[in-house]
């Protein structure tokens, strides 16, 4: 009863999404502002239905009605009720519902700000989210349906179908559920997807202005002003997302690591590259009107990557192309993705000639080159992602075998990109100091800087793999003179600006040599790490100083007040800041972890990395009520012979699903963190357990650094005291001052 | 579907299994280290599941495949060795980057290409807006430098005021 109802609103959601496109669009057409108006209410309405059917969907869920078969597969009657709830994005079908669900939220929020100065966007906008909606909608109406009950059908085969397929009987009523797989139970995991989610629907809003722009013709850049925090806040559920996703990983999944470079990981991270190359062309766009084009090709290839990347952790396509290709729900998706894609550049093309700079560059080392080398970065990063992704499937296609690209290829290729984009973040404050002002660079700017752009691109060239394996270790000397040379030739060029930074960044980097790593990678990245921090702080500091000077405020208040007049800026230094404190981390875990692993009786112990782990003990008992069995173990953790505490590493099984999760035993320091994984045991104790042991040096400086991020994108994203506001003196101008700049 | 490969993997590793069994029980070494073992498994995927390093990857399937390894080892197999007899078993999917033949090297080639046409681009769109068109030169504003010590909020409100002017 409550899954017909469920269904049957899911059904209307559809239709009425259906009916806001066409209404929208036959009220541009006929110029009727009555028909768009309805078109908004029903876009209005569509949260509220599908906002019913989630809760009809809940209601299944915490009354265990195994009936349905979404409800059971996911919960079992020991679940709490908590995560029966949040079991509604525990699978694929009720993931769409939530999908739509957030989307719908997302464009109602948009069409209920104030459209006085933007009507002509309205109906477009409209369009485009219920357009998106609809196409969830659609999938979890007719594919992936949460409310269909099982059935058996005369061969014997169980069917899932809202209504009793013609011959075929009732299964009957489930005692229990398979519940949730247990991986899918952490925190972690109950956030991660919601942040991802969230992520992914928002950047689809500054996709809808940017059509509503191209289709208007209003290709100023009003489209980006207004969908400025929407962008940004996107950004922060995506990003967040993704370090949730990180962190997951690493506290459950037990291979003492965080990011894999797994497919489903990069087809989130994938929009991010385009989403984060965005936010700050945007700037570009908005201070001197140039990159319009571009602009417009980074948020169509968001929204196209964000759909794309659903897709490919939705349609099955990863583990196998013939599955995507026998399930209706792979081409349906692809169909979509490929439609709204070529729309958009037809648009895109059509609209080519008004979308010309409105002002010539500067100089190759101006602001915006910085910034153009900035988007470069990312989109070779985002080349190397999709190649990586898409391979094995060309690959299972064409000649029917698979294959596996996988961290090593990644790894290798992207590493020497984002150790260019850490550079970049070493001398973003500079675009501030007059680093464009022509008469300073006049005398060095051609041969110098074209030598500049192409010593990368050759440095990158000669790191690329199979170059490398033909001329031996040499390419990795090659490379890092290389890009010590760039920076030190930049660095000459800013001399007057960077030395002190570049002095204190070698005395660190120096000292680095001596007392921790002669790693040649590492100590690169230390250097980075140290003069991008050096760099940025200074400009917090020299900013404050000259404000304190300037407006007679003590310290404290000019530090604040710079900050809260300059939000994007600042905000966007400390968000580089974060990133250096997690490029620690990550050098810390991808060049110095360490592993061992063995069996040991009860009273020996393992040593690693000057840690010794003893098993002290080790216990196994059911939890009936929760269905789990827990066992876990005691180990004693001694560093240098001092006793420094205990860890109690442990696996769960759990009934329901018949599945374990591994939950490894941590110390974590600022210096390392030492992970204790409890990999197999005999029943009796005097045989011993298998312990997997990972030392993983600075990593904790990862989740630090996303911390700060998070406090880094509110500051950037907070929002002003009225967006809508616009001074007296300029309101007869077409043009809004932006606080954030 | 993916069951019964399963079941198909187990029941040739467990045939393969006897078979190496017999033939070697002579031939025994020290037995290998889990470290030892766990370097190897390390560098291959699960022929089984999707994109999951052997030496980390749970299934029984694979602490089976963890434990040939381990024979083999103490037979004295090479690292090449065992890898190699990984490939000819289960394909090219168990090392973790495509092996340098045939349709692969698109995987190689494609990214450094793209990669410097893109560059290319980029220098050469540069290279255009740094000579603009003679009649926006005409037309646009005269450019005031920077003052390098103001503070920059002022100066960009100003220097957008202009442009916005002009």
């Amino acid at each position: 009863m409550v899954a017909d109802f469920g269904y049957g609103i899911l059904v209307v959601a559809l239709l009425v999404s259906l009916y806001s496109v066409v209404a929208a669009l036959v009220g541009v057409r006929t110029k009727s502002a009555a028909l768009v108006e309805s078109a908004r209410r029903a876009m209005l309405l569509t949260w509220p239905l599908i906002t019913l059917s989630a809760l009809a969907l809940i209601y299944l869920l915490v009354n265990n009605h195994f009936e349905v078969s979404f409800v059971y597969e996911v919960t079992s009657r020991s679940m709490p009720t908590y995560l029966k709830i949040t079991a509604w994005w525990g699978g694929q079908a009720g993931s769409l519902v939530f999908w739509s669900w957030l989307m719908s939220a997302f464009a109602s929020l948009v069409t209920l700000r104030k459209w006085d100065r933007d009507r002509e966007f309205l109906p477009w906008v409209i369009v485009v989210s219920s357009v998106t909606v609809a196409f969830f909608l659609m999938m979890s109406v007719v594919f992936e349906n949460p409310f269909a009950r099982m059935w058996f059908a005369p061969s014997g085969e169980v069917i899932k179908a809202m209504l009793q397929p013609a011959g075929s009987t009732a299964v009957p009523l489930q005692p229990d559920g398979r519940g949730l797989n247990p991986l899918l139970r952490h925190p972690g995991m109950i956030i991660h997807p919601p942040m991802l989610y969230l992520g992914f629907v928002s950047f689809v809003i500054p996709y809808a202005f940017a059509i509503a722009a191209l289709v208007t013709g209003r290709t100023d850049d009003r489209w980006i002003r207004i969908t400025r925090r929407w962008t940004l806040w996107a950004w922060l559920f995506l990003s967040f997302g993704l370090v949730l996703g990180g962190r997951w990983a690493y506290d459950v999944l037990g291979w003492g690591g965080y990011w894999g470079w797994d497919p489903v990981e990069i087809a989130a991270f994938m929009p991010w590259l385009t989403g984060t190359a965005f936010l700050h062309s945007v700037m570009i766009q908005e201070k001197r009107g140039q990159l319009k084009q571009w602009n417009m090709i980074l948020i169509m290839l968001t929204y196209a990557l964000v759909i794309f990347g659903t897709f490919l952790t939705r349609s099955g396509v990863l583990s196998s192309v013939h599955a995507f290709a026998s399930s209706p729900i792979g081409p349906f998706f692809m169909g979509f993705v490929a439609l709204t894609f070529v729309i958009s550049i037809a648009l895109l093309i059509w609209r080519w000639p008004d979308l010309r700079s409105e002002t010539e560059m500067k100089s190759m080392l101006s602001r915006e080159a910085l910034f153009l080398l900035n988007n470069l970065l990312f989109m070779s990063v985002l080349v190397i992602c999709f190649v990586g992704v898409i391979y094995p499937l060309v690959s299972e296609l064409v000649t029917g075998s698979k294959v596996t690209v996988g961290p090593p290829w990644y790894e290798f290729s992207t590493s020497p990109l984002f150790a260019m984009l850490m550079f970049l973040m070493a001398i973003a404050p500079l675009s501030s100091w007059g680093l464009s002002s022509q008469e300073k660079l006049a005398n060095i700017n051609k041969p110098v800087l074209g030598g500049l752009l192409a010593a990368p691109v050759v440095a990158y060239a000669i790191w690329w793999k199979p170059i490398s394996e033909i001329m031996g270790s040499l390419p990795g000397v090659v490379i890092s003179l290389a890009i010590i040379l760039i920076v030190v030739v930049l660095m000459y060029l800013f001399r007057k600006l960077l030395w002190q930074s570049v002095l204190v960044a070698s005395v660190i980097t120096a000292y680095l040599a001596f007392t921790y790593t002669q790693n040649l990678i590492a100590l690169i990245g230390f250097f980075l790490v140290a003069l991008t921090l050096m760099v940025t702080l200074r400009e917090f500091w020299r900013a404050t100083r000259a404000r304190q000077n300037a407006q007679q405020e003590n310290f404290f208040t000019a530090f604040s007040r710079l900050i809260g007049r300059n939000r994007r800026r600042y905000g966007g230094y400390v968000i580089h800041v974060s990133m250096m404190l997690m490029a620690i981390g990550i050098l810390g875990i991808e060049l110095f972890q360490k592993e061992t692993q063995g069996m040991i009786p009860v009273g020996q112990s393992l040593k690693i990395a000057g840690y010794t782990v003893e098993y002290k003990d080790l216990a196994s008992w059911d939890e009936a009520d929760k269905g789990v069995n827990y066992t876990r173990a005691v180990v004693s953790v001694y560093k240098d012979g001092t006793y420094l505490g205990d860890l109690h590493p442990r696996k769960d099984f759990y009934f329901d699903s018949q599945q374990s999760m591994t939950i490894p035993g941590q110390r974590p320091t600022l210096k390392d963190d030492l992970y204790v994984l409890l990999i197999d045991w005999q029943p009796a104790t005097t045989t011993g357990a298998t312990f997997k042991i990972y030392v993983n040096p600075l990593v904790n400086w990862l989740w630090i650094g996303s911390l700060l991020f998070f406090i880094g994108v509110i500051i950037a994203a907070w929002p002003d005291r009225d967006p809508e506001y616009v001074p007296a003196r300029a309101r007869n101008k077409a043009y809004q001052p932006s606080s954030a700049d | 579907m993916k069951r019964t490969h399963r079941f198909a993997a187990l029941a040739l590793l467990l045939l393969l299994l006897a078979g190496l069994w017999a033939g070697s029980v002579a031939a025994q070494g020290s037995t290998p280290t889990d470290d030892e073992v766990n370097a190897i498994a390390k560098q291959l995927y699960c022929p089984v599941c999707e994109n999951t390093p052997l030496d980390v990857c749970p299934t029984e399937a694979c602490r089976q495949w963890r434990e040939l390894i381990r024979q083999q080892l103490s037979e004295g197999w090479t690292e090449d060795q065992i890898k190699q007899y990984f490939v000819d078993n289960y394909g090219a999917r168990v090392l973790g980057e495509p092996p340098r033949t045939g349709l692969n090297w698109l995987v190689y080639l494609l990214p450094p290409v793209l990669i410097l046409a893109g560059a290319f681009v980029l220098f050469r769109a540069m290279r255009a807006w740094m000579k603009p068109s003679t009649t926006e030169a005409a037309a646009g504003p005269v450019e005031t430098p920077q003052p390098a010590t103001q503070d920059d909020e002022y100066v960009s409100k100003f220097e957008e005021e202009l442009r916005k002017r002009k």
